[in-house]
């Protein structure tokens, strides 16, 4: 399915702008249709992704920018952020993610603890990049009925 | 995207009251704030995270770590009044076993 709208936004690589993000996705997804509840969840993930990219942000001495792009499609958004200040290659980024490995050492997404835990537990899809900086790709779906493999991913521990 | 925080004390009690939303940005300041709680010895402290519309892990680390530093002084930590939303966060992660947590019920307090 093609992808109906895409939506990309920098900020710079700081606690305060999470919250910024957060009401940006609330709004993006309210205008999908997306429940009071699964609005809430995708608050949640998408503050959690952040927060990991801010730590690794300060830790590495990046260039202090997280972008995020959020691709709207008719049943799903797919939501990505990125570590770096670089823009998508949605395609180019989209070939080289796989799902998550837990035995892979990913230090800078572990420091937030529960951070990855919550979006797997969150969101219907999770895969993680760490070829160039580190990228997450989190879809959710806004009929339930579509998630089929909701278990497979939320339950890798 | 604030996060405004009480606190009332009365003897070897300590109640605190936030209000706002607990993220990546407020979380210091409450960690601030619960670290000079936690650090007294033999007082029981109750968090009010009734009007707290927004927490994610961050907050969930901050309160593990204000748990282990009440223990260490011999103090009690106790999380009452949590709205569903940041109750739930407790209960994915199983620190509701681990925690004195007592959620809101059916909107209103017990």
């Amino acid at each position: 399915m093609e992808v109906l709208d895409f939506i990309e936004m920098r900020v710079p690589a700081k606690a305060e702008y999470v919250g910024v993000v957060r009401l940006t996705v609330s709004g993006i997804a309210s205008r999908m249709g997306f429940s009071y509840e699964d609005i809430e969840d995708l608050k949640i993930a998408i503050s959690e992704a952040i927060t990991n990219a801010v730590t690794h942000a300060y830790s590495e001495e990046d260039k202090g920018e997280i972008t995020i792009g959020f691709g709207v499609y008719e049943n799903r958004l797919e939501i990505m952020v990125a570590d770096h200040g670089g823009s998508f290659n949605l395609n180019k980024i989209k070939d080289g993610i796989g799902p998550y490995n837990h035995n892979e050492p990913i230090e800078n997404l572990r420091e937030g603890g529960f951070g990855l835990f919550l979006i797997n537990a969150l969101m219907d899809k999770v895969e993680i990049n760490n070829k160039f900086g580190v990228i997450v790709l989190m879809t959710k779906y806004i009929d339930e009925a579509e998630v089929g493999f909701d278990d497979q991913i939320s339950t890798t521990q | 995207m604030e996060l405004d925080i009480r606190v009332e004390k009365d003897n070897d009690q300590i109640a605190i009251f936030l209000t706002g939303e607990i993220d990546a940005f407020t979380a210091p300041k409450l960690k601030e704030e619960l670290a000079k709680c936690t650090v007294q010895s033999g007082k029981i402290i109750q968090v009010d995270l009734e009007q707290v519309e927004y927490m994610d892990s961050t907050g969930l680390g901050i309160f593990i770590g204000a748990l282990k530093s009440a223990k260490e002084h011999d103090s009690s930590l106790k999380l009452v009044h949590l709205q569903d939303r940041v109750f739930r966060l407790f209960k994915i992660t199983g620190l509701d076993e681990i925690m004195d947590i007592k959620p809101v019920i059916q909107g209103g307090k017990q």
